[in-house]
This record gives C-alpha cells, sequence and structure tokens, in this order.
C-alpha cells in the first residue's frame, strides 16, 4: 500500500513524521517525492547504492525537413513551439514531454531529444528501501521526474511505501499523493498552519482518497485545527506533543520516534490508523450498499480489511 | 527602420494617450500604431495574459500576426526576444512611464534604439 504524508503548508513535520514511520515500518520504501528540495535522506542517512540521470523528451528540429506548417505549433499546449516568419523555434524548456509535436509533424521534421530532470538516487537504510529524486538546478517542473521516481517505486517489490511529498496544493503536491491508498495531512495548531491545512483539504478531498490529520506541535496555538477537523469529519491520526526533547533531537537531525521515549505509541497507532483507513477505500455508496446487505444478512458492521 | 511602416506598442488602453505597459507577455493589449497617419488599431493580449506559460511567445505572435514591424515595450523577457528577432520585428525598450503617443513620437525621432539583448527576465520576474 502506498501512504503519502502531505501537508499545505510547509515546515509542518512532513518530513519528520515520514522518517519516523518509515524507521518502524516493517519493510518499508521510504520515498522522498519532494524534488525541489529533497531532504529525507537527512533523517534516515541512507546508503545510496544507484544514482541515475532522469531526463524527458523534448522535440528537436531537423531544420532541412521542416515545410514550416506549424502543425506542431499549434498542437503544442505549452507554447514550446512557434513559427515566426518562417522560422519554426523550440523552447525545450518549457516542453512537458507529451510528445504530440513529433506524432502530428507530416515530414519527421521533429525527432526525440533529451532535457535532463534531474537524478533518481537509490539506496538503503537498514531494511528501508530508500528512493528520492532531486531536479537539476534551473528545471522548472517537477511531476516529470516525480512520475519516474514513482514508476522506480513499482521495481521495489518489498512492503509498503510511505512518500514524503512536496508541500503545497499545486501539481507536485497532488502529483505526490494521486496514488495514495491513504494521504496524513501534517499540521500545527496554528493560524498558518491551519490556512494551508484547509487548503490541503480542499484540494485532494476531490480525490476520494481516505485523508488524516497528525497534529505536529500539539498545545501550541489554538484549536482551530481540531474543530475544523470535528465540522469536516477529518479523523485526527496522531497529535505529536509540543516538546523541547522532540525539537532537540529533530535538529541534530534525529529519527524523533527512535529519540524520544513516549513516541513509539503515537507512530504504531498512526501506522495502525494509516492501514485501517486504506482497507477501507471502497466508494462510500458501495461501501454503504454492502454495508446495508450485510445488515440485512445479518453480519452487523463490516469489518476494515474485507476489502 | 526607414522601412517601418506600422508599430506595435504595449500596451494598457486604446488611445494614443493610454499607458505604455511595461510588461510585454502580460500586457493588457498592443496598439498597433501607422506611423504615417497616427491611425491606432488596439489588439487585445488577453489569450497571453491567462497564460501559465509562454505569455511573451505568444504575446510575440499576436505582434507579428498585427503586422507590426517594431514593437516598443517595457520589458522583454528572453523567449520572447529570440521570437520576435525571428521574425524580423524590432525591439524598443524601456519605454513606460509614457504614454503610446510619447512612445511612438520618441521612436519617430529617433530616439530608442533597437535592442539586441533582452532586458526582462523568463516569466516576467
Amino acid at each position: 500500500m502506498i501512504f503519502a504524508i502531505a501537508s499545505g503548508k510547509g515546515g509542518t513535520g512532513k518530513t519528520t513524521v515520514s522518517a519516523s514511520l518509515a524507521a518502524l515500518w516493517d519493510n518499508a520504501v521510504a520515498v522522498d517525492l519532494d524534488v525541489e528540495e529533497p531532504n529525507l535522506h537527512l533523517f534516515l542517512n541512507p546508503e545510496i547504492t544507484d544514482t541515475e540521470k532522469a531526463y524527458i523528451t523534448v522535440p528537436e528540429l531537423v531544420e532541412e525537413r521542416c515545410i514550416k506548417c506549424g502543425a506542431c505549433r499549434d498542437i503544442c499546449q505549452f507554447k514550446a513551439i512557434t513559427l515566426m516568419a518562417d522560422t519554426l523555434i523550440t523552447f525545450p524548456e518549457m516542453c512537458h514531454g507529451c510528445g504530440g509535436c513529433m506524432l502530428i509533424c507530416p515530414e519527421k521534421a521533429l525527432v526525440p531529444g533529451q532535457r535532463e530532470l534531474g537524478e533518481i538516487l537509490r539506496g538503503k537504510a537498514g531494511d528501508t528501501e530508500f528512493l528520492m529524486g532531486r531536479s537539476r538546478i534551473g528545471e522548472a517542473m517537477s511531476p516529470p521526474l516525480m512520475r519516474q521516481v514513482k514508476e522506480r517505486m513499482g521495481f521495489i517489490a518489498s512492503g509498503d511505501v510511505i512518500i514524503d511529498a512536496p508541500p503545497g496544493v499545486s501539481c507536485p503536491a497532488v502529483s505526490a499523493v494521486k496514488d495514495a491508498n491513504a494521504i496524513v495531512l501534517v499540521t500545527e495548531p496554528t493560524p498558518f498552519g491551519f490556512h494551508d491545512f484547509k487548503l490541503a483539504y480542499e484540494a485532494f478531498s476531490p480525490m476520494n482518497i481516505p485523508m488524516g490529520a497528525v497534529i505536529n506541535r500539539a498545545g501550541l496555538g489554538d484549536t482551530s485545527v481540531q474543530d475544523f477537523c470535528a465540522e469536516k469529519d477529518i479523523p485526527i491520526w496522531a497529535e505529536i506533543p509540543y516538546d523541547r526533547a522532540i525539537a532537540e533531537a529533530y535538529s541534530h537531525g534525529k529519527v524523533i520516534v527512535e529519540a524520544v521515549p513516549g513516541l513509539k505509541e503515537v507512530f504504531l497507532s498512526l501506522k495502525e490508523k494509516m492501514i485501517e483507513a486504506a482497507n477501507n477505500t471502497g466508494e462510500p455508496d458501495e461501501l454503504d450498499e454492502l454495508e446495508a446487505l450485510a445488515g440485512l444478512a445479518g453480519a452487523g458492521r463490516m469489518g476494515g480489511g474485507v476489502f | 527602420m526607414s522601412d517601418v511602416k506600422k508599430v506595435a506598442v504595449s500596451s494598457e488602453g486604446p488611445t494614443l494617450d493610454s499607458r505604455v505597459d511595461a510588461r510585454f507577455g502580460r500586457c493588457g493589449g498592443f496598439a498597433i500604431v501607422e506611423l504615417e497617419t497616427m491611425n491606432i488599431e488596439y489588439v487585445s493580449n488577453g489569450s497571453s495574459q491567462t497564460m501559465s506559460q509562454g505569455a511573451g511567445i505568444q504575446a510575440a505572435e499576436n505582434v507579428a500576426n498585427a503586422g507590426a514591424q517594431v514593437l516598443l515595450s517595457g520589458y522583454v523577457g528572453p523567449k520572447a526576444f529570440t521570437a520576435l528577432q525571428a521574425a524580423g520585428i524590432g525591439i524598443g525598450q524601456d519605454v513606460d512611464g509614457m504614454t503610446v503617443g510619447e512612445a511612438v513620437e520618441k521612436f519617430k525621432q529617433g530616439q530608442v534604439p533597437m535592442a539586441d539583448s533582452p532586458n526582462g527576465q523568463m516569466g516576467g520576474k
């Protein structure tokens, strides 16, 4: 199963939570999909065994074949090709790699070229498989690299996947969580945390993936996050206390679940709730129907593990 | 530049008294001014304004389609610059802070040098 650790606001504790989950999960694959600023490795300290460059296919012009028909310009949704006074210009840095221009060109004047997206690193931290993407400096798009990291994820046959997602609610964040079986929304109980928590909830809820909240630095700020969760029926899967010992462990790059006594129970319970939620991924209508059927059959309430 | 008949000015409005829009790619529109008559035709640039990327390239296409030989604007980014140059369109930068009419006058008097490199950054930043 795939679990995405996400948040609207940056700096709420996604990586802290991801690292702790990866550390206590058996045979987990820890994946850093925050490719613009990956940092999960700073906590897990994996031994990197493989580094490969990742590329996206972009069009390259074979000048002498081009008949200046403009078909490639017209199909490009991203203005990566223009035709100005009989000069065809490509802007490879703007290409999203759909390949449409190369397919539509009647003269095969556009051939596959490459733009480097960044690199993909693979390694191991204890019995945890580790995978991360790192964008090339100057690369403007992260989802293409994220997709390639996710492909590698599928090749690693071991256990559950824990994704450390990028912050925010735009394409990179959505790309990171959309294939997850459950999303953990990490937030903090401050007006800033609350504001972005609401954004994340709004952005992710249309995907109908089970979501739960982890309130980091609980005890700080106010109860607006808790109130909102109660109103929207978002389960609070864990609260990590606002505690000096945790901040100290974090500041030394330690995995807090290992460094601070008492947190193991918090994270084990979080893990259980994540798995339970992920097992309950049937469509709500379908579930209701099945539950109704089960009720008719006298079976009572259905357990989560049935699906 | 003696063969210049039409000049495009990135503009906040459709008259000679409108302010020059300092932005090229995401300007409101282009005042296409016929130098001989000072007649104005206004071309909306709305199609570029709503784009998530490539606004400058789209705007360059709009200017070329309007038949202008010279563009006057505030800041032109590198991709738009490349596209305009390919179309053989002269580029006059830094004419913001004045009206369209003033910019065209300044050009007519030879006081707007044609640029050989962009003065704006990618993405209009």
